[in-house]
């Protein structure tokens, strides 16, 4: 539904970026980093999923799971908007994945190379969706360092993959990684004979 | 005594986890319209004196003199997402705001929006 009076409102286009990735792994201060606002929180309240499996009741629970997002903003003049939000790091949040998948021009996977793993269920999720995403490996100190060619092998990741080092805490970072990451959207993107 | 009340049950519901479905009124169909992500800006401004708004609605009224998303609505006001969605609702049908809806379909065809977006982020 595009809502009646925005034909005469020159509103901009909100387009959707989202950072993935493990627990603690820089999600949000790749956010702060690169958003011209402070990370705002917003909470997402899911009702009526069952939760029922474990519960030998017979009774059918409803439960209200709440789940906080961190997302930040980027004004492209004044025809675009981007908003990047940072993933609930726990698999069990999947259901808000969807939503927040749902339209996204691509994604961020961050990795550290001292728990690598943390960013398989990102990787295979963006895979399995069809998503454009890149793998930002952020650079901790202390953390082992690898050649990128041998991350992309142990993540298997496609060969067009993109694959960037990047500091989650330096906005230039943050600015090449978003850039690597449209650039390989457009790549991707479908094009207009196929629909 | 009032049979209604008791001060232990009152002591169980948690003020602001309760009070967001109180304003909502217990209306979730909305819930589906709006993206976290669709833009909200006000076309009319309330007087204050309008039937049915809540100052949560006049909040909102006040808050998107620039369109703000749902998710900055959220954030501004401490609402959780879908309670905002139900406000932009009633606000929506009632005439005080517009709301844009993202349409990633059609921007993933505009070859210019690529375009834009990357000059946008070389120049930040
Ligand atoms: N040294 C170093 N520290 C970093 C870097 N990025 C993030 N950190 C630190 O790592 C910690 C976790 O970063 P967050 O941005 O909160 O990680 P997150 O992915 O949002 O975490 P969750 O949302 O809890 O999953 C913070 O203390 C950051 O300051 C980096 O590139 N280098
Ligand atoms: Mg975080």
């Amino acid at each position: 539904m595009v809502s009646g009076h925005s034909d005469t409102l020159k509103m901009p286009k909100a387009i959707k970026l989202l950072i993935a990735g493990g627990f603690g792994v820089g999600k949000t201060t790749m956010v702060g980093a690169v958003s011209e606002i402070r990370p705002l929180r917003t909470e997402e309240t899911l009702t009526n999923l069952s939760v029922g499996v474990d519960d030998l009741s017979g009774v059918e629970a409803k439960a209200t799971t709440t789940v906080a997002m961190d997302f930040g903003r980027i004004s492209i003049g004044q025809d675009f908007v981007l908003y990047l939000f940072g993933t609930p790091g726990q698999e069990r949040f999947w259901f808000v994945w969807d939503e927040l998948a749902r339209g996204a021009l691509g994604a961020v996977v961050l990795a550290d190379t001292r728990r690598l793993a943390d960013c398989f269920p990102s990787v295979d999720y963006f895979e399995r969706r069809g998503t454009p995403f890149v793998v930002a490996v952020n650079c901790f100190e202390g953390a082992p360092v690898f050649e990128l060619d041998e991350v992309k092998l142990a993540l298997n990741l496609g060969q067009d993959v993109p694959i960037l080092l990047c500091d989650a805490r330096r906005r230039e970072s943050g600015k090449e990684v978003l850039i690597a990451l449209v650039k390989h959207a457009y790549g991707r993107r479908p094009t207009a004979a196929a629909h | 005594m009032n049979p209604e009340w008791s001060p232990d049950e009152e002591r169980l519901l948690d003020a602001p986890t309760i009070r967001p479905y109180v304003i909502a009124r217990g209306r979730t169909e909305a819930q589906d319209r709006f993206d976290l992500i669709s833009l909200a800006v006000t076309i009319r401004p309330t007087t204050g004196a309008e039937i049915g708004l809540d100052p949560e609605h006049q909040a909102i009224v006040r808050l998107c003199r620039r369109a703000l998303s749902v998710a900055e609505i959220a954030a501004h006001l401490d609402l959780p997402a879908g309670i905002v969605r139900v406000l932009l609702g009633d606000l929506f049908d009632r005439g005080f705001v517009a709301v844009q809806q993202p349409q990633p379909e059609m921007d993933v065809l505009d070859e210019r929006m690529y375009k834009a977006v990357l000059d946008g982020l070389r120049a930040l």
